[in-house]
Formats: C-alpha cells, sequence, structure tokens
C-alpha cells in the first residue's frame, strides 16, 4: 500500500502501521453481518448534476504568482527531475 | 452581534477592539498554542480600514471590526497555509478561499490562522506538526479537534468568531469541548473554493462563536451558492437571524437511542436535561431508533480516507510546498511524501488506497458507501415525524492529552456527529452546562438538508435555557 501511495516507511514504521491499520480493518468487519445486497451505493450527499458556466473569459491566477510558490520552476513552468532514462 | 453594532454606529473604534484581542492573545496563547499565525499587522491594516469606512460614512458591513480566525486548511492570499502539515512548508496560495473575501467584504478582521490536526485528521489537535492546542477551560486537556485551534481561539477570548471545516465532527465536538458553539451546515450551503480538501463528500466550512446569534450571522455571511464550487447548492443563504426567537412550541424534536447509550452518564443527563428545558417550551419530545448511525463509524472511517488518498495525491513536491530532491521524479515524490506527511496522514492515505485498491473495493468502499445509504434513509425516516434530533455531541467532556493513544478509541469521539457528514444534512453543538471536573457538555442539535432555521431556533431556546452555573465560569474561576 505504502508502494501505491508513493511512500516508504522505516521497519519501526511498519510495525506500528501494521498494528494502526490492523486495528481500524478488524472494526471494518462490524458491516460484514449488514444485508446490503439491494442497498444501492450513496457516493455523494447532493444529487450532482454537471454544472456549466458561460464560455467566457474570466480572472484566472496570475503565473508568475503562482510558479514562485513552485519548488522549482524554468521557462514558465514547474521544473522536475528527469521522469525517463534513470537507472533504477 | 454587539462589536458589530457599535463599530457601526461609531462607538466602538475596530482598531481598539482589535488591541483588546491582540491583549487577550499576549496574555495566554504561550500556553494554549491555538494560532500557526497571528497576523497582527494585517489585522491592524484591516480593522484600520473599517474605522475609516465609518468616519467617511460608508456602512463596512454587518461583521465591521469583528475579529475571525480562520483554521488554517483556508486559502489566504499571501499568507501561509500550513494545514498544520510540512508538506505545506513555506506556501503562500495564490487567492483567497469564497468564505475568506466574504468575511472580508463584510468587515470582518482576519486575526489570524488556528491549528489543526494535520490536513484536519483528527479529534484532539494533538497530530499538528506544530505541536498540541491545549483546552482554555484545562491546560492539561485536549480542545478536541480537528478545528481545535478555532474552537480554543474563540473559548480564550483570542477573537469573537472562527471559522473551521467539519468532516466528521471537526466543528462540533471541539465546539463541545470548549464550551462554545459550532455549527455544520447543510453540505454545500457554504463554498468549500480555497478549503483544502480532505474529503470532499463530507467536508463543509462552518462558524464558531461564543452565541448562537452570533453564529447565526457568521453562517449568513459565509453561506449561499458560489459559482467557483461545482457542489454549492444554487440558492441564497437562508436568512436565520430573524427567526431566532421564534422558539420551538409544537416542534417534533426526537433524542436519538443510539446515541445515548455508551456516552458518559454526565454527559447523558445534561442531554436529557436539555429535551426538558425543549419540551418545557413547548416542543413535543420522544425517543426515535436509527441504528445506522453505529455502523456510521465504520463507514466513515473507509470512505473518508479513501477520498483522502485520492485529495492529497496532489502534494507531490511539483507544483507547491515542500521538496526533497531525488534522482528522478517518482523518488523525488517518494522522498517528499515521507518527509511531509506525519504519522496519522500516513495512515489514513494508506488505510484509503487499500479500501479503494483492486479485489478489496467491493469489501471495503463499496460496502461502505451502501452504509451511507442506509444511514440517509433511516435519518429520511425520522425526519418524516420528526423536525429535528438530538444527541450529545461527544461522548465524554475534554480528555487528557495523550489518553486516546489506540485509534479506534481516537476515532469513537466522533460517533455521535460523522452520521450528519455522511447524510450531508445540518447540526450544531450547543454548550449545555458542565459535566465531570466542571468541563463544558455539548448538546448535538441534527436538522434535515436545509433546516438550519429550526434547527438554530432549537439552539437559541437550548442557550437561553442552560444550566446558569456555565462551564465558561468555573473553568475561569
Amino acid at each position: 500500500m505504502a508502494v501505491l501511495a508513493r511512500l516508504r516507511l522505516s521497519p519501526e514504521e511498519v510495525t506500528h502501521f501494521t498494528g494502526h491499520l490492523g486495528a481500524i480493518l478488524e472494526h471494518a468487519a462490524d458491516v460484514e453481518a449488514l444485508d446490503l445486497a439491494d442497498v444501492p451505493p450513496t457516493s455523494h450527499p447532493v444529487h450532482l448534476e454537471n454544472v456549466m458556466r458561460p464560455d467566457t473569459v474570466g480572472p484566472t491566477l496570475d503565473r508568475s504568482e503562482v510558479l514562485a510558490e513552485a519548488p522549482a520552476a524554468e521557462q514558465d513552468r514547474f521544473r522536475v527531475p528527469p521522469i525517463l532514462g534513470v537507472e533504477p | 452581534m454587539e462589536i458589530a453594532a457599535r463599530v457601526r454606529s461609531g462607538e466602538w473604534s475596530a482598531v481598539d477592539v482589535l488591541e483588546g484581542h491582540l491583549e487577550a492573545i499576549s496574555a495566554r496563547e504561550g500556553e494554549i498554542h491555538a494560532f500557526n499565525l497571528v497576523m497582527v499587522d494585517e489585522a491592524r491594516e484591516a480593522a484600520a480600514a473599517v474605522d475609516s469606512a465609518v468616519a467617511s460614512g460608508r456602512d463596512p458591513g454587518p461583521l465591521a471590526g469583528v475579529p475571525v480566525a480562520l483554521k488554517d486548511n483556508m486559502c489566504t492570499r499571501g499568507v501561509p497555509t500550513t494545514c498544520s502539515s510540512r508538506i505545506l512548508d513555506g506556501w503562500r496560495p495564490p487567492y483567497d478561499a469564497t468564505v475568506v473575501t466574504r468575511a472580508v467584504e463584510a468587515g470582518a478582521v482576519v486575526i489570524g490562522k488556528t491549528n489543526l490536526d494535520e490536513f484536519a485528521m483528527g479529534s484532539s489537535t494533538e497530530h499538528s506538526a506544530f505541536g498540541p492546542t491545549l483546552n482554555p477551560h484545562d491546560t492539561t486537556r485536549v480542545p478536541g479537534g480537528s478545528s481545535g485551534g478555532s474552537a480554543a481561539a474563540v473559548a480564550a477570548g483570542f477573537s469573537s468568531v472562527a471559522l473551521g471545516s467539519d468532516t466528521g465532527g471537526s466543528i462540533r465536538q471541539p465546539a463541545a469541548l470548549c464550551g462554545v458553539v459550532g455549527v455544520k451546515p447543510t453540505y454545500g450551503l457554504v463554498s468549500r473554493y480555497g478549503l483544502v480538501a480532505f474529503a470532499s463528500s463530507l467536508d463543509q466550512i462552518g462558524p464558531f462563536a461564543g452565541s448562537v446569534a452570533d453564529a447565526a450571522l457568521m453562517l449568513e455571511v459565509i453561506g449561499g451558492h458560489d459559482p467557483m464550487d461545482s457542489t454549492s447548492i444554487p440558492r441564497p443563504a437562508p436568512d436565520i437571524s430573524a427567526h431566532l426567537d421564534r422558539g420551538v412550541e409544537g416542534m417534533r424534536i426526537g433524542l436519538i437511542t443510539e446515541l445515548l447509550e455508551g456516552v458518559d452518564p454526565d454527559v447523558a443527563a445534561r442531554v436529557h436535561e436539555a429535551a426538558e428545558t425543549l419540551s418545557a417550551a413547548g416542543a413535543v419530545i420522544d425517543e426515535v431508533s436509527v441504528p445506522a448511525t453505529l455502523y456510521g463509524l465504520t463507514a466513515y472511517y473507509l470512505i473518508a480516507p479513501a477520498e483522502a488518498s485520492s485529495n492529497l495525491a496532489r502534494f507531490d513536491g511539483v507544483r507547491y510546498g515542500l521538496r526533497v530532491d531525488g534522482p528522478d521524479t517518482a523518488e523525488m515524490m517518494i522522498r517528499t511524501r515521507s518527509a511531509g506527511f506525519g504519522d496519522e496522514v500516513k495512515a489514513r492515505i494508506m488505510l484509503g488506497t487499500f479500501a479503494l485498491s483492486a479485489g478489496y473495493y467491493e469489501a471495503f468502499y463499496g460496502k461502505a458507501q451502501k452504509v451511507r445509504t442506509l444511514v440517509r434513509r433511516e435519518f429520511g425516516a425520522a425526519y418524516a415525524d420528526h423536525d429535528l434530533l438530538l444527541s450529545p455531541t461527544s461522548p465524554s467532556v475534554a480528555f487528557p492529552l495523550g489518553a486516546k493513544a489506540d485509534p479506534m478509541s481516537m476515532y469513537m469521539c466522533d460517533v455521535c456527529t460523522l452520521p450528519s457528514n455522511l447524510s450531508g444534512e445540518a447540526a450544531m453543538s450547543v454548550p449545555f452546562g458542565s459535566g465531570a471536573h466542571g468541563l463544558p457538555v455539548g448538546v448535538q442539535v441534527l436538522a434535515p438538508a436545509m433546516g438550519e432555521v429550526e434547527m438554530f431556533r432549537a439552539a437559541a431556546v437550548l442557550e437561553a435555557g442552560a444550566p446558569s452555573e456555565s462551564a465558561t465560569e468555573e473553568g475561569r474561576s
């Protein structure tokens, strides 16, 4: 799970989280007893419809202000370390 | 609101009001740690602007000169917004949250950003990267959470009102533990634009205040449709203040049976007294069973982490906040996230990743969503013959720091509050006397979606009828 979540855990953390998450999942078994076969799922509390706005130009964030918050920026873009071609 | 009325009339100056609150902060903030940041210069500037508006005959608005504290997960342009996490170290948002814009346009003076459990994940404000906030009534105890800083700021007189966010009880539970009013509005009544997302289908912003009337005014200012939030209900905020003193004559109010079992006896006793107070004011009280509230806890602790694991994927060291460099982008992201997130956040991200992963999705997340339907159905059935429901806000009064080390015992703090987040309906906590150790007890009033006016009417009756030996006075004597 840590790999999927892009986290790296120390051996101590693995022990700690195994107990922590185990306790929660044990509790989750409570719902096993419920008959939910005919119950539809709810993903959201209010009825959601696609919300459209008029296709007009509105205010946007200032690019230099946004890029000033980035850990690294270059040529009006966010700069990141290499994505491809690095030996594992 | 007395401050706004007197500032608007020119009787008081907003600068003097602010200085009074800054003095209260200097006196006790070192001990309480309600704030991540006190915005002294910005607040002085804003207060002076309010005074000059009054002097030149312009009305600054319904919150004229009222100091307001903001939970530090609400974006403030150019002012650090941390979510009490290392991963947002140094970040200054390029825009204001809608609630901030609306409060400022109404004349409020933003006094600071308050401490929280990291990314609002917790019920004690102990899980902050910057250390815990302490309860102003007893500094060996927690203020509740996750909006513990906002609750403590109002309880300690650091600000008149505050804003928090409530995903499973994060406004109502700290309000109860600190002896102030706290409101979780109907989902969609208050814009989430500029609120750093924890669990998007559950999060809602709401006010803390020292009185029911002040909370109502604050909600009227921040509520109403916002085109910047696609889940915002396309209606204006309800007029609550005008109806506050209409009482509860003839209202049908149900005590939720399941939420009175398993709570501490001092808390249960106050809830029964609150029911008697409402009954004496003409409401018809009975008990109503909502069994799904008990399964709600399990559903909540799968749904909220699932949504969080997705929402917090954006903190990857690319666009803002912390970056720990690495030889390639994937390694940079892993190092950044491992260094930037605290334990509770990592636990919930992993739990959510698990609940959404192939092979487990149906058994965990899918099932939790079905339980959510049961919660909604059972509340719907209860509201078919009740106007409002009543329960404790928290199973106990404020507990000592470090008392809930086991994760399930901490999660149980939210058992009374999180059903309203699952259903998307309104609920608020009103102080009602004191319990063990003379600490405040909160009573929760629950209402169907958009039932805020009726909910506040009942809250006003409870406020007027609360036991006179108020915990606030005991705590300070």
